[in-house]
C-alpha cells in the first residue's frame, strides 16, 4: 500500500517528520517497505521558458534554444523535436548532475555553438522512461521555481505492508487514525455533508439473490448523476495517483481510485446510458461471461456475485467492472455503485478466476459496512466539482449488515496478558482514538468495536490494540521462570540417540547431508513401493514430485553430482524422515549413509581400495551401536531389498521379524538408472525400530570382574563348503564353552590353491579367558577338541591338517 | 712383578683399543682363555712357595678382574655404538605426510538445531516432534486459519491426494510450519506446556531466497501466568545467547498471525556499515522471528480452557538464523550436498553445542 505525505496530511494534522512517521508506523505494526523521496537529486532543476527555438547552423537534428530560467537568459543546444518557443520546460544549468544519464553537465561547444545547460526529458530526470522529447509543463507554470514543486515530486511516498487483519489500513485514513491514536497528530474530520438529490434516479437497484445467499451483497447504495463532462482530473489528483504507481485515466475513473486508496472504499462508476434497465446484483448464471476492464474475458460460476443490468453482468462484485459500461470521454450520465460484498465470496471469486485487483484486495479483508452512504456523498461532491452534473436522490437497496459488536474488557487483562500496566484513562483514550465506543461498567469496560475493525473479535484483540498503541517497547522484560534451579533434559531418549548417531557417523569420517524430502517419481520406484498417497498434487517441478520412500537415492544423486565436479570419493550420510504413506506412522526416522569410489586418495603408504560392502556394514553397526541397539545380539542375514547387490548385501536383524538395518553394495542397475558411476555402498538404519532403552532406576553399571589369570589363544583352520557362512563357524566355536571362550575372530579366509573346488579355508583365533585358575595343557586340549567337534558338526567342515 | 705391570698395560691398552666384538673376544681368549696368558701364569702359581704364591696370586687375580672389567666395558661401548649405527640406518623421512584420514562433518542445520535446543533446554523447554505430512485441520483449522482466510493463501501449500480412509476425499498437506506439532502436543498434554518443535517445513516456492523445504523451530509456553513480558524475556535471552552478542538490541513490533493475539514480530540490531553486514548495535534492524500470545481459539481447539490458561508461541527459520550467524550466503546451498560446501560450513563431530561449553567457538 502506497501513499504520499500530503495525502496522509489530508487526514492527519501533524508536524511530525517523515522519520517520525515511519518509526511510529513500524511500532504500530504497519511495516515500512520503503519511503521514497522522489525529489532527491532533482532539487536544483528549475522551470524555464523557451523564448526562441531555431535550427542549429551545423546540425540537422539539433536546435538552439534561448531560455529564460528566472535568474537570467541563456542559450542551450537541444536535440528534442518538441522544443518550441513559448513552452515551459525543466532546465538544468551547466555544473549540475543529471541522474537519469549519470552525467555532470559541462559548458560545452556542440557543433560549434556554446551550450550552457540542458532541457530535460523524464528519462534524464530519472522519473520515467519517456525520452521522446523534453518535459512540457503547463503553460501557466511560473518560471524560475523548482521543477519538483510544480511536478508533484516533492511529496515523499510511503510504501507500507499491511497485515491481512488490517483491511482498514488499506486506506490512507485508517493509517492516519492509527498515527493519531499513537499521538502523532490529530485525525481531521471528514466532510460527510449530504448532497441533496435533485431528481429520482432513473436506474433502480434490485438485489436478486436466492434465499440464504442474500449476504453475498446485502447492501447497495447508488446514485445517478446526469450531465457530467468527463475529462482529466485536477493536477493534484493526477500527481497523487502517479506517485503511488497508478495511471490517471479520467476524472470519473480517478474518483474511484482516490476513494479506494484514500478511504479504503472501492466504488464503481457505470456509464448510465449503457446500462440496460436496472442494476441487478445477483449470482452469475451458467454460461455468462464478463468482458472486463482489463481486456480479458471471465466466466463467473454460479457462486460468484455479479452486478448485472437487465441483460447481462456488467461487473464482478467487488472485483472488476465490464468494459462495455465503463466511463469514457463521451460519458454524459453516470451511476455510482457503493456496495458491500461478502469477503469470503469475493476472495473465492478472485482466487478461482486468478484475478487480483485493488477492489478485491480490500473487499476480501472486509470494508467498513457503515460507510456506503458517506462514500457516495464524497464521490458525488468530487464528480460535481470536477465534471459538473446534477445528482439524483440516493438509491438504497438492502440494509447495512449488522456489524455492532460489544466486547467486555477487564482492564487488568492488559497487564495479565499484555505484560504492562496501562492506566485506565489511557486504555479508554486509545480505544476511543481507534474509533471504538468505550463505556465503563463497574470494573470493566464495555467496548463497541469500530465498524471498520472486523478483526477485533475478543478481549485479547482489545489487549493487543491497547499495548500496540501504548508501545511494545514499554512492556517490561521479564525472564522466564523455571520453577527449579536445574532444567530437565530437553531431549527424550530417542532424540538423544539421534544426536549420538549423527556425531558417531561424522566421527567415522562421514559428512552429513540434508537433502530434500522429495525426489523424482521415476527414481523412487527403484527404492520400493510408491503409494499414490505420497505423490504431490502440486509439485514444484517434475523431478520433485513424490515424497522419498528412501533417503539413499538422494544421497546417490548427491554423490553423483559431486563426482561430476571431480570429487568421486564421497562418504555422505543423512539422518531424516522417509515416507511409506501419508499417515503419521508411515513416516520413519532413518539414518542412511553412502560411500563411493575408493577408500581414500592414493598414498605413499599404500594404495586405496574400492569401497566395499564391509564398509557399509561397519557404518551400519556403528550407527546401531550409537542408537543403543544390542549389537552383539544382532543376526546378519544375507538378503536385502532389490536396490542392493544381491550377492553383496545383507540385513541386520533383531529376531526373525525386526530388521534394524540394510547394508550393501548398491545394485549396478540402480546406479545406471540414476546415471551415476559406482562402486557405491550404502546402509539404511531404521532408528524407530531400535528397542527403547529400558528406564533404569540407577546409573550404576554391572560390577566388573577382572580375571587375574592369563588368557590363552589358539588358532584353528577349517575347510568348509564355500557356501557356509563364517557366522556359523564362529557361532559353533563359541558354543564349545561359552564361559571360557571370551572372543572368536576370523583371521584368514581363502579359496583355491590346494583346496578342492567349492571349498574354502576359514581360520579362526579363539581366546580362552579362565577366571578361577590358570588352565592346564589338558584343559586347553579338551576345549580345543570341543571347538573342532562343534564346528565340524555344525558346518560339515574338517580341521585342516 | 715387572712382567705383570707390563702385561697389564699391554692387555688394558689392547682392550681399550679393540675395534669390534671379534677383537674383544680374541683378546679375552689371549688373556683369559684356557691357554690365555693370565690363565697360564695362574697355573704357574702352584710351583711357587706359599708366601710367594699368596702375593702373586692376589696380584694375578686383580689383574684378571681388571682386564675382564675393561673388556666388558669396551664391549658395552661397542654394543651401544652398534645400536646407534643400526638406528641411523633405520632413519625415515618424517616429513612424509601421514596416512590419509577422513574428517566427518555435521550439517549446519543439525548444528543449529543442537544450539537452539541447548539454549531453550536451559529455560526448561523440551523437544516435541510430529509428522511432516499433516491433515488440513492440524496445519490450518486448529490454528485459527479457516479455509477462506487470506493468510491461508499466503502459505503456498503442497498438497497430497489423501488416501481415502481419512474421511472421504480429504487431501493431506506438507506442513507449512511446525505449528501442528504444538497442536498435537496440546491435544495430548495438559498444561503447563513448554516445548520447542524443530523440524522440516514445506512451501511451494523456489527462488534465491526460498526453498521448497526448509527448517523451523517453533516454541510454545502454556500456563496460567505467562504474558508478553515473559515472551520478550525469553526471546531476548534466546537471540543474545544464539548470536553470542550480550547486548544485542532486540525489538518487538506488532504484527499479525491468525494463531496469536497479540502478535509480535522480532527484529535484531544490525549494521551494514562499510558494506559489511554485522549483527549487533547499528543503525538497522533485521526481522528474524514471529511470536505472540496464543489465540484463545487455538487453545479451545485443542481442548484447553482459555479462560484459565494462556501463553506464547514463536517460530524461527533455522536456515535464516544459521545464515546470519555463520555468514552463509545462499539458502539453496543447504540442500545441494556439495562436499566442498559441507566441509567448509559443516561442524566437527565433537563440536557439541552446550551452554556449559559455550555455543560459539
Amino acid at each position: 500500500m502506497k501513499f504520499t505525505l500530503s495525502w496522509l496530511k489530508e487526514h492527519l494534522d501533524t508536524e511530525a517528520s517523515i522519520v517520525e512517521i515511519a518509526d511510529s508506523l513500524t511500532m504500530l505494526g504497519i511495516e515500512i517497505e520503503e519511503v521514497v523521496d522522489r525529489s532527491e537529486g532533482l532539487e536544483d532543476f528549475v522551470v524555464a521558458e523557451v523564448l526562441e527555438a531555431t535550427q542549429h547552423p551545423n546540425a540537422d537534428r539539433l536546435r538552439l534554444c534561448k531560455v529564460n530560467f528566472g535568474e537570467g537568459v541563456t542559450e542551450v543546444v537541444c536535440g528534442a523535436p518538441n522544443a518550441v518557443a513559448g513552452m515551459r520546460a525543466v532546465f538544468a544549468q551547466a555544473g549540475m548532475y543529471i541522474p537519469g544519464i549519470d552525467v555532470t553537465l559541462k559548458k560545452a561547444s556542440i557543433r560549434g555553438v556554446e551550450s550552457n545547460g540542458m532541457l530535460l526529458s523524464e528519462d534524464e530526470m530519472g522519473i520515467g522512461s519517456d525520452h521522446s522529447g523534453i518535459i512540457e509543463l503547463p503553460a501557466d507554470t511560473p518560471v524560475g521555481v523548482r521543477a519538483i514543486d510544480v511536478m508533484g515530486l516533492s511529496d515523499p511516498v510511503f510504501d507500507v505492508g499491511v497485515t491481512p487483519n488490517r483491511g482498514d489500513c488499506l486506506g490512507v485514513r485508517g493509517i492516519a487514525r492509527d498515527l493519531a491514536a499513537a499521538g502523532l497528530g490529530t485525525l481531521k474530520p471528514l466532510d460527510l455533508s449530504p448532497v441533496p438529490g435533485e431528481f429520482k434516479s432513473p436506474i433502480d437497484v434490485v438485489l436478486d439473490f436466492p434465499e440464504g445467499k442474500e449476504d453475498a451483497c446485502p447492501y447497495f447504495v447508488g446514485r445517478y448523476i446526469r450531465g457530467v463532462k468527463n475529462g482529466e482530473s485536477p493536477q493534484w489528483v493526477k500527481d497523487r495517483l502517479v506517485a503511488i504507481g497508478l495511471r490517471p485515466i479520467s476524472a470519473l475513473v480517478d474518483v474511484t481510485n482516490l476513494l479506494t486508496v484514500g478511504l479504503c472504499r472501492p466504488l464503481h462508476v457505470f456509464d448510465a446510458d449503457k446500462v440496460r434497465g436496472n442494476i441487478r446484483p445477483r449470482l452469475a448464471r451458467k454460461g455468462e461471461a464478463l468482458y472486463a476492464l482489463d481486456g480479458k474475458i471471465y466466466e463467473p460460476d454460479e457462486e460468484m456475485t455479479v452486478i448485472a443490468d437487465d441483460e447481462e453482468p456488467e461487473a464482478l462484485g467487488g472485483v472488476i467492472g465490464a468494459e462495455r459500461t465503463g466511463c469514457g470521454e463521451d460519458t454524459l450520465n453516470v451511476f455510482i455503485e457503493s456496495a458491500y460484498f461478502d469477503p469470503i465470496r469475493t476472495a473465492t471469486t478472485g482466487r478461482k478466476l486468478n484475478l487480483q485487483t485493488d477492489a478485491r484486495f480490500r473487499f476480501e479483508r472486509g470494508i467498513d459496512p457503515s460507510f456506503l452512504v458517506d462514500a457516495v456523498e464524497i464521490a458525488t461532491r468530487l464528480i460535481r466539482d470536477w465534471c459538473g452534473g446534477e445528482a439524483s436522490e440516493l438509491v438504497i437497496a438492502g440494509s447495512e449488515p449488522d456489524w455492532r459488536r460489544e466486547i467486555t474488557l477487564r482492564p487488568e487483562r492488559i497487564a495479565g496478558l499484555g505484560g504492562v500496566d496501562v492506566p485506565r484513562a489511557e486504555i479508554e483514550r486509545i480505544l476511543t482514538a481507534l474509533g471504538c465506543g468505550v463505556e465503563a461498567d463497574g470494573d470493566v469496560l464495555k467496548v463497541m468495536v469500530a465498524p471498520w475493525r472486523n478483526d477485533i473479535v475478543g478481549e485479547p484483540c482489545l489487549v493487543e490494540e491497547v499495548i500496540r498503541v501504548y508501545g511494545y517497547d514499554n512492556i517490561p522484560v521479564v525472564p522466564m521462570e523455571l520453577g527449579a534451579t536445574l532444567p530437565h533434559p530437553a531431549l527424550s531418549g530417542e532424540q538423544r540417540r539421534r544426536v549420538d548417531v549423527r556425531r558417531i557417523l561424522a566421527s567415522r569420517g562421514m559428512i552429513e547431508a540434508v537433502t530434500l524430502s522429495f525426489m523424482p517419481s521415476g527414481q523412487a520406484g527403484l527404492f520400493g513401493e510408491v503409494p499414490q498417497s505420497i505423490r504431490l498434487a502440486n509439485p514444484i517441478s517434475s523431478d520433485l514430485d513424490v515424497m522419498r520412500p528412501s533417503i539413499l537415492p538422494n544421497l546417490i544423486a548427491a554423490a553423483g553430482r559431486n563426482a561430476d565436479r571431480g570429487l568421486s570419493e564421497a562418504a555422505l550420510f543423512e539422518l531424516g524422515p522417509q515416507y511409506a504413506g501419508d499417515k503419521p506412522d508411515d513416516q520413519m526416522m532413518v539414518a542412511s549413509g553412502l560411500r563411493s569410489g575408493r577408500s581414500g586418495p592414493r598414498d605413499w603408504a599404500g594404495p586405496p581400495r574400492s569401497v566395499e560392502v564391509f564398509d557399509a556394514k561397519a557404518d551400519a553397526l556403528a550407527a546401531l551401536a550409537g542408537a543403543g541397539a544390542p549389537v552383539d545380539k544382532l543376526q546378519v542375514v544375507d538378503n536385502a531389498p532389490g536396490w542392493y547387490h544381491p550377492g553383496r548385501s545383507g540385513s541386520l536383524c533383531l529376531g526373525p521379524k525386526t530388521v534394524l538395518a540394510w547394508f550393501g553394495e548398491i545394485h549396478p542397475r540402480v546406479l545406471k538408472a540414476l546415471g551415476v558411476k559406482g562402486p557405491m555402498v550404502g546402509f539404511e538404519v531404521f532408528l524407530d525400530r531400535v528397542p527403547k532403552a529400558k528406564r533404569r532406576k540407577s546409573a550404576t553399571k554391572v560390577f566388573l570382574e577382572l580375571s587375574p589369570f592369563q588368557p590363552v589363544e589358539r588358532d584353528f583352520a577349517f575347510v568348509v563348503d564355500a557356501r557356509v557362512p563364517a557366522a556359523d563357524v564362529l557361532k559353533a566355536a563359541r558354543s564349545a564353552d561359552t564361559r571360557l571362550i571370551s572372543d572368536v575372530r576370523v583371521f584368514d579366509v581363502f579359496e583355491g590353491g590346494s583346496l578342492d573346488a567349492g571349498k574354502k579355508s576359514l581360520a579362526i583365533n579363539v581366546v580362552l579367558q579362565p577366571t578361577q585358575k590358570t588352565l592346564t595343557d589338558a584343559e586347553i586340549e579338551a576345549v580345543a577338541k570341543q571347538i573342532v567337534a562343534r564346528v565340524e558338526k555344525a558346518t560339515g567342515g574338517t580341521l585342516r591338517a | 712383578m715387572d712382567d705383570l705391570a707390563s702385561l697389564r698395560s699391554e692387555l688394558i691398552g689392547a682392550a681399550e683399543a679393540a675395534a669390534d666384538m671379534n677383537a674383544i673376544e680374541e683378546l679375552r681368549i689371549t688373556a683369559l682363555g684356557k691357554k690365555g696368558r693370565i690363565t697360564q701364569m695362574m697355573k704357574g702359581l702352584g710351583a711357587m712357595d706359599p708366601a710367594q704364591r699368596k702375593d702373586a696370586g692376589a696380584a694375578l687375580n686383580k689383574l684378571k678382574n681388571e682386564v675382564s672389567a675393561v673388556l666388558e666395558e669396551r664391549k658395552s661401548v661397542l654394543a651401544e655404538a652398534a645400536i646407534d649405527a643400526k638406528l641411523m640406518e633405520e632413519k625415515v623421512d618424517v616429513t612424509l605426510p601421514v596416512r590419509p584420514e577422513r574428517e566427518g562433518r555435521i550439517h549446519p542445520i543439525s548444528q543449529t538445531i543442537d544450539e537452539v535446543v541447548a539454549i531453550f533446554g536451559e529455560m526448561g523447554f523440551t523437544v516435541a516432534e510430529g509428522p511432516d505430512i499433516e491433515d488440513d485441520w492440524h496445519n490450518f483449522t486448529a490454528l485459527n486459519i479457516p479455509p477462506e482466510h487470506p493468510a491461508r493463501q499466503e502459505h503456498d501449500t503442497f498438497y497430497l491426494p489423501g488416501s481415502g480412509d481419512n474421511g472421504g476425499d480429504q487431501r493431506m498437506v506438507l506442513r507449512t510450519h511446525t505449528s501442528p506439532v504444538q497442536i498435537r502436543t496440546m491435544q495430548k498434554t495438559q498444561p503447563p506446556v513448554r516445548i520447542i518443535c524443530p523440524g522440516r517445513t514445506y512451501r511451494c516456492d523456489s527462488d534465491a531466497t526460498h526453498s521448497p523445504m526448509f527448517h523451523q523451530v517453533e516454541g510454545l509456553v502454556i500456563d496460567k501466568t505467562t504474558h508478553m513480558g515473559h515472551l520478550k524475556g525469553c526471546l531476548i535471552d534466546f537471540c543474545r545467547a544464539y548470536f553470542g552478542v550480550d547486548d544485542l538490541p532486540v525489538r518487538f513490533r506488532p504484527s499479525y498471525f491468525p494463531f496469536t493475539e497479540p502478535s509480535a514480530e522480532v527484529d535484531i540490531g544490525c549494521t551494514r556499515e562499510g558494506g559489511q553486514f554485522r549483527i549487533g548495535h547499528g543503525d538497522d534492524w533485521l526481522e528474524i522471528l514471529g511470536s505472540g500470545m496464543v489465540n484463545p481459539a487455538v487453545l479451545e481447539n485443542c481442548g484447553i480452557d482459555s479462560t484459565v490458561y494462556q501463553g506464547f508461541a514463536f517460530g524461527v527459520g533455522l536456515e535464516r538464523i544459521a545464515m546470519l550467524k555463520y555468514g552463509i550466503p545462499d539458502l539453496r546451498t543447504f540442500f545441494e550436498s556439495d562436499l566442498r560446501w559441507l566441509r567448509h560450513y559443516g561442524f566437527k563431530a565433537l563440536d557439541v553445542p552446550s551452554m556449559v561449553g559455550g555455543l560459539n567457538r
